[in-house]
Order: structure tokens, then C-alpha cells, then sequence
């Protein structure tokens, strides 16, 4: 049968010359690595921007050597002011978010894998790949530039609400030239996405080779398929939104800036814009945004876990819908991050329902996860670890979701550090969670090399530990009203929080040292770790069908058939409990 | 115990429906983008609705130049498809490719004239919330069109250098499908504009 096969059409040649192969490459798989590679670079200098909020919050008066360096007015001695913990404030937020959450589990686990899982020798439309990569650098350089201008990063948050974002320099510090590099990065950014998403989503339906048909295909590759549908809406509306904020700022016009506006006792030359507008437009994108983070992190911990427990989930079909089902509601909720804007209370209530309904597909993913570990023999590796870690974090943060969807209950919390903990856990770290374990069970494939599962182990332990020390607090500083954003607290009750909040510091800055064991053992393992075998995990996924690392065109001359479901565990195969997705044996279940 | 019974090669692979390769991708890529497309511009007609339930809303006079620049578009996609016979017929599409492109550059100029004619009126991009709209849609329509004019040069350029037997059709075709929409496109942000601005 295999002789009747066509024979494989390489979509571009091998690749010649350095800046071919490791720059400008049209390979999916340096491409994902390109991405997974900015986006280390940015989860650092966030969690440094992080550090150095944390550090002024419970010491405001403590120098920090070299800062003053980066920003005079910022940090005049070294002492943050308030208008630069804003600053920072809005640069860990539009890092973290964009260039870390987006970038990694979708970017670039994505990349690396989505083609060779579907059995495809490379993305759809490799030059669109690349550009696609070339101009989320580009966003990510443009970006940063904001802290070298003398104006510094904008201080409006990673959310540019307007009309502080749209109304310029007279605002505040960074709401000139800084907002302006905000702006045109975010767009740039957007277009970087929806390339992405475009390859993503033409790859997925038209170059899953023979026998793939949509539902064999494994759970992260639907979930990378999901949330590049997700991007698509996403990302082309914050884009024309980006579009509306530039001109307000740089052409005089008045999409978002209301009527006789005063700042600095200036009469704002603008009439008529609806800062409403913004938001909407915003969080339009910006909900669904959240699980353009998370989708990506739900399919990778649910295929690691399913490797780790040796026996299949409870329902992988089900798990499939559920991310349907969430990818479809996440446009049906944006408004319940508005419920205190201002916006009709009718709609708060409207927006409040599928808010609450998008509980119950989440749930039934974490039941399914929880059910399917009663009776497995479960694999403790790192990998698994973190992906554990990943249920724990997205249950915990869940659940104070449901507080938070209820608008009466969001009128009191919504200013508070109650908020800052639920999207941290349930959306961040979790996030981060689903990024380590597929680092730790896939860079073996990316790299040819073992990771030191040992370090591994600590470094799981010292962020599980570490991170629930550092938001869990935030809920009870929440509750008691301590309000976000603020860079130092002097109302009367607020001192009286200050033990919490330096427990907190502590805890950050101890969990984010940790972050070094995984950067050295990552750089470490790069260079003198074990050589990878091909499948080291004895995983069924195509993937672990080929060398590690993968030859340029992923399958060389083979053209994989596929003959099962993807996750067949816990069955009688040639090789152990396993039968690959590719091998023509048949399944004995044991 | 079972598993000394294992034999091998006795599933049959369950074949996708879809014909696959980078044709069929290219023409996935087509309409996916142009579902973006739809999704940008439907967030500008919202932002557009949200704006004039916001206030100080005024109404603009069209220059009459617009209908003409549309009649020139439309009369473009008529020249496309008779391209994309002239290839089904083995024959040379390159004139009528020719055509529509001339017809394509002279909506975009067109368009262009249309901003001097408003410009003349005192109409700027920021003089008022209508003529804010007016710019951006036709901007970025005219944006867009000018990726489809890239493909056509593209095209055009394949045609001249290797001979029209070299020209892809599916090439064609997606060209095809991206410049029908962006003919469909004008017609409705013309609809809103002449009706909301």
C-alpha cells in the first residue's frame, strides 16, 4: 500500500548558509525555537521588572544599585519613583502577556511541533512563517526600546486604557513617545499573530498526511489549532483598535478622547471619543487573549500527562470539545472585565451569564484530568511534575473566578490585589506551568539532548511552593482592600498589610532565583546534556517518530501513515505499553 | 499474555477526505485571511456605531468621484474573471490581467483624489469624527488592495517571463478570490459610508 503513496513534495529546499539556516530560516522548527527563544528572553526581563516592583512596595526607600542608570527621572539615585513603578508596572504586564503567554506555548511549541504531529514536512507558507517571527522580534525590540528614550515606558498599564493612553505627554511620564512605542509594537504584534494564525490554521486543515483525520490528531495540536482560530478574531480587531489609538495620538483625531478634557490645566483639543470604545475593543481581544495563553497550555500538559499516566484519559474527545466549546465562549464574555467602567449594569448582568457558563466546560477539563489520574501508575518526571503543577494552579485560580464573575461581587474586589492573584494563578503562572512541562518533555526532541531531571525536580518544587506563597496572599490583601496598582500605601489600615507584603517580596524574589536552576539547566543540558534517543518518553505522537532532533524536512524521504488514535497508552505493543501513531500493529488492549 | 498474539500491517489507515498539499493550503490561506479582513473591518463599523452614539456627529457631503472609482473596481472583477477564462482556454491571460490592474491602480488613485477633493473642502483626517472614518476606511481598504495589486504584478510578471503555460492557476484563482472580496468589500464600507457619514 505504501508504494502507491505520493512521494513527498519538499516545500523548500535544504537549507545553505548560516543566515538561512539559523536567521532568517524557513524551517518551522528554528522558527519555533526562535520564539520559544524570545520569548526566555522577555519571561526574564518581566520577571525582573516584577522583582524590582516588589522590592519598592515593602522597601520604597531602598536604592537599587544601577537603576538610575537606565531611567534618571525614573529612578533619580536609584529610588523608583511612582510615576516608574507605573512604568514597570505596564512593561512587566505587555511582556508577559504578549511576548511570553502568546509567544511560547503557542508561537513557539506550536511551530516546532503542530507540523511534524500532523506528519507535515513544514508550516503551509514557510516565508509567511518567518515574517511572522521577524516581525514579533521586530514588535518585541520596539517595545523595549521605551525604557532607553528619555520619555520612558508608558505608564497606563498593560491595558492602555484611554483616554490616558490616547491623549499624550501632557498625561504623565512615557504617555509620549513611550505610549507611541507601545502602540506600534502591539500592532506590529498583531500582524506577527495573524500570519501566524493564517499558517496555523491552513496547515492544520490541508497537510495532515494519509490516515490523520482531525480527531486523531493529538490533544495539543487541536488546542494549537483552537487558539490559532482564537488569534485569528483576536488579533484583527486589537489591530485596527491600535490603528484608532495611534492616529488619536498622532493625527488629532478623536476616537477615543472625550469632550473638554483638562490635564495639566490644558484644554485636550479633542470632542466627542468614547474611552468606553477602548475597552471594548480591548478586552474584545483581551479575554479571549487568556486563553490564547492557556489553550496552548491545556493541550501540552494534557498530552505529557497522558504519556506520564500510561493509560488513556477518561475521554480525549471530550477534552477536544471542551476547548471548542471555550475558544467559542471567550467572545461572549470581554464585558466582565467592564462591569466597573461605567458600562450599562444590564450589561454587566448579560456579560455576567457566559461568564459563569465558561466554568463549566473548565471544569469538566479538570475533572477529566483529575478522574483520569485515579488508578494510574503516573510517571514522576518533571514534565509531569509541572504539569500536575498546571491543575493545581488553573483549579486555585479558577475558582476565585467565579467571585469575580458575579458584578456585585466584582464592584468590591476589582481594584484589589484579589484580582491580581486570580489572573495570575489561573492564567500566568498556570500558563507558565504548561511552558515548563512542555520545555522539559519536548526539549529532548528540540535539541537532541536530555534535561537534568534532577534540577528539574527542584526547580518544580521551589516555583509550586514559591508561586502559591506569592499569590495566594493577594487574595486576602484583596478581600481586606488593598488596592492594585498603587506603588506605595499610606491610607490608615494599609501599613497593618505591610508583614504580608513583605512575606510576598521574599517569596518572588526566592521563586524567581529558582528561575536560574531552569536557565542553567536549559543552557547546561543545551550543550553537555545526555544525547536524546528518539522517543525517550515512549510517547505515540508522530513527533517521537523521528530523530531527535528532527532532519530538516522532519520525516527525511518517509511519508508517515497514520493507523491510530493518537494516544494509545496502556494497551500490548511490540515496542512496550504503547502503540504508535504511524505503526501498522494492531491494538491489543491489555 | 496477549501480546505474543500481536501481528502487524492489519489496520488500514483511515484517509483524510481532503486532497492536501500547498495548493489546497494556499487556498485554506486565502479565505482564512480574508476572514480577518471581515473581522477588522467589522471592528471599524462597530467602533463607527459606538462613535456616533458618543456625540458631536456630523454628516459629509460624497464627493461624486467615489461612485466612479467604485463603477472602476467592479468593472475590475469582470476583467479578472476574464483572465481566469482566457487561462482555462489555454490562452494568455496577461491582458486582461493588464486591464485589471490599470483599473485596480485607478481606484486607488482614484481614492486618492477623493482625499485631495475633501481636503480642498477643509476635510482632514481629524476636522471632525466623520471625516476620521471616511480616511480609515478608505485607507485601509485602499491597504488592501494594494496586496491584491501586488499579486497581480506578481502574476503579470510570471506570465511575462515564463510564458502563461508557467502561471499556476490556483495562483490565479486565489487572486481571483482576494480581489472579488475586495471588490465586495468597497461595496459595503460604500453602503456605510453613504449611510452613516
Amino acid at each position: 500500500m505504501e508504494q502507491t503513496l505520493p512521494q513527498p513534495v519538499h516545500v523548500h529546499a535544504p537549507p545553505k548558509g548560516f543566515l538561512r539556516k539559523y536567521v532568517f530560516s524557513l524551517d518551522h522548527k528554528v522558527i519555533g525555537k526562535q520564539y520559544y527563544g524570545l520569548a526566555l528572553i522577555a519571561v526574564f526581563t518581566g520577571m525582573i521588572l516584577s522583582w524590582l516592583m516588589r522590592f519598592h512596595l515593602v522597601w520604597p526607600n531602598a536604592k537599587i544599585l544601577g537603576l538610575d542608570l537606565i531611567s534618571k527621572t525614573g529612578a533619580p539615585g536609584g529610588v523608583i519613583t511612582p510615576e516608574y513603578y507605573l512604568s514597570l508596572l505596564t512593561m512587566h504586564g505587555t511582556l508577559m502577556v504578549f511576548f511570553v503567554l502568546t509567544n511560547a506555548p503557542f508561537a513557539g511549541f506550536g511551530n516546532f511541533f503542530l507540523p511534524i504531529q500532523i506528519g507535515a514536512e513544514d508550516m503551509a507558507f514557510p516565508r509567511f512563517n518567518m515574517m511572522s517571527f521577524w516581525t514579533t522580534a521586530a514588535a518585541f525590540v520596539v517595545l523595549v526600546l521605551a525604557f532607553f528614550i528619555p520619555d520612558g515606558p508608558p505608564i497606563s498599564g498593560w491595558t492602555a486604557y484611554a483616554p490616558l493612553s490616547a491623549v499624550g505627554k501632557d498625561a504623565g511620564p512615557g504617555l509620549g513617545w513611550g505610549q507611541n512605542l507601545w502602540a506600534i509594537s502591539i500592532g506590529l504584534f498583531c500582524i506577527g499573530q495573524l500570519l501566524g494564525s493564517l499558517n496555523f490554521i491552513a496547515t492544520t486543515l490541508d497537510l495532515r498526511t494519509k490516515g490523520m483525520t482531525l480527531m486523531r490528531m493529538p490533544i495539543c495540536t487541536w488546542a494549537w489549532f483552537i487558539t490559532s482560530c482564537i488569534g485569528l478574531l483576536a488579533f484583527a480587531v486589537l489591530l485596527p483598535a491600535c490603528l484608532l489609538l495611534i492616529l488619536d495620538r498622532m493625527a488629532g483625531t478623536s476616537f477615543f478622547i472625550p469632550s473638554g478634557l483638562v490635564i495639566s490645566d490644558r484644554l485636550q483639543n479633542h470632542a466627542g471619543g468614547s474611552p468606553l470604545l477602548w475597552q471594548h475593543l480591548f478586552w474584545f481581544f483581551g479575554h479571549p487573549e487568556v486563553y490564547i495563553a492557556i489553550l496552548p497550555a491545556m493541550g501540552i500538559i494534557s498530552h505529557v500527562l497522558v504519556t506520564s499516566m500510561r493509560k488513556p484519559l477518561l475521554s480525549a474527545k471530550v477534552i477536544i470539545y471542551s476547548m471548542i466549546s471555550i475558544g467559542f465562549l471567550s467572545y461572549m464574555v470581554w464585558g466582565h472585565h467592564m462591569f466597573v467602567s461605567g458600562m450599562n449594569p444590564f450589561s454587566s448582568l448579560l456579560f455576567s451569564f457566559p461568564t459563569l457558563t465558561i466554568t463549566i466546560p473548565a471544569t469538566i477539563l479538570t475533572l477529566i484530568w483529575m478522574g483520569s489520574l485515579y488508578g494510574a501508575n503516573i510517571r514522576i518526571t518533571s514534565a509531569s511534575l509541572f504539569a500536575l503543577g498546571f491543575v493545581s494552579m488553573f483549579v486555585s485560580g479558577g475558582v476565585s473566578g467565579f467571585f469575580l464573575a458575579q458584578p456585585s461581587i466584582d464592584i468590591y474586589l476589582h481594584a484589589t490585589y484579589f484580582v491580581v492573584g486570580h489572573f495570575h494563578m489561573v492564567m500566568g503562572v498556570a500558563a507558565i506551568f504548561g511552558i515548563l512541562s512542555g520545555t522539559y518533555f519536548w526539549f529532548p526532541k528540540m535539541f537532541g539532548r536530555m534535561m537534568n531531571e534532577t534540577l528539574g525536580k527542584v526547580h518544580f518544587w521551589f516555583t509550586f511552593i514559591g508561586t502559591y506563597c506569592i499569590f495566594m496572599p493577594f487574595h486576602y490583601l484583596g478581600l481586606v482592600g488593598n488596592v492594585r496598582r498603587l506603588a506605595s500605601f499610606v491610607d490608615d489600615f494599609m501599613p497593618a498589610l505591610m508583614p504580608v507584603h513583605r512575606f510576598v517580596t521574599i517569596a518572588a524574589l526566592i521563586t524567581g532565583a529558582a528561575q536560574f536552576i531552569f536557565l542553567y539547566n536549559f543552557i547546561h543540558s543545551r550543550f553537555r546534556g545526555k544525547p536524546a534517543p528518539a522517543n525517550p518518553w515512549d510517547g505515540t505522537s508522530l513527533e517521537w517518530s523521528v530523530p531527535s532532533p528532527p532532519p530538516w524536512n522532519n520525516f527525511g524521504d518517509r511519508h508517515p501513515v497514520i493507523y491510530h488514535d493518537a494516544h494509545q497508552y496502556g494497551v500490548k505493543g511490540l515496542h512496550g505499553d504503547f502503540v504508535m501513531q504511524d505503526s501498522p500493529e494492531q491494538i491489543v488492549r491489555g | 499474555m496477549a501480546a505474543t498474539t500481536l501481528t502487524t500491517a492489519t489496520s488500514q489507515p483511515v484517509f483524510s477526505p481532503r486532497l492536501q498539499g500547498p495548493t489546497e493550503a494556499s487556498r485554506s490561506g486565502i479565505w482564512v485571511g480574508i476572514f480577518a479582513i471581515i473581522m477588522s473591518f467589522a471592528a471599524l463599523t462597530s467602533s463607527l456605531l459606538v462613535r456616533q452614539g458618543s456625540g458631536e456627529w456630523s454628516h459629509i457631503v460624497l464627493p461624486s468621484l467615489l461612485y466612479a472609482n467604485t463603477a472602476a473596481l467592479l468593472l475590475s472583477s469582470f476583467t479578472m474573471e476574464m483572465a481566469r477564462r482566457a487561462l482555462a482556454k489555454s490562452a494568455g491571460p496577461s491582458m486582461w490581467l493588464t486591464v485589471t490592474l490599470i483599473l485596480g491602480l485607478s481606484f486607488v488613485c482614484g481614492q486618492y483624489l477623493v482625499w485631495r477633493h475633501l481636503a480642498a473642502q477643509g476635510l482632514y483626517l481629524a476636522t471632525n469624527p466623520n471625516s476620521s472614518f471616511l480616511y480609515v476606511f478608505t485607507g485601509v481598504h485602499a491597504l488592501h488592495l494594494l496586496g491584491g495589486i501586488a499579486m497581480l504584478v506578481y502574476l503579470l510578471a510570471h506570465v511575462v517571463v515564463g510564458g502563461h503555460t508557467s502561471l499556476r492557476r490556483h495562483r490565479l484563482d486565489n487572486t481571483a478570490i482576494y480581489w472579488h472580496f475586495m471588490g465586495g468589500l468597497w461595496l459595503y464600507l460604500l453602503f456605510v459610508i453613504s449611510t452613516r457619514l
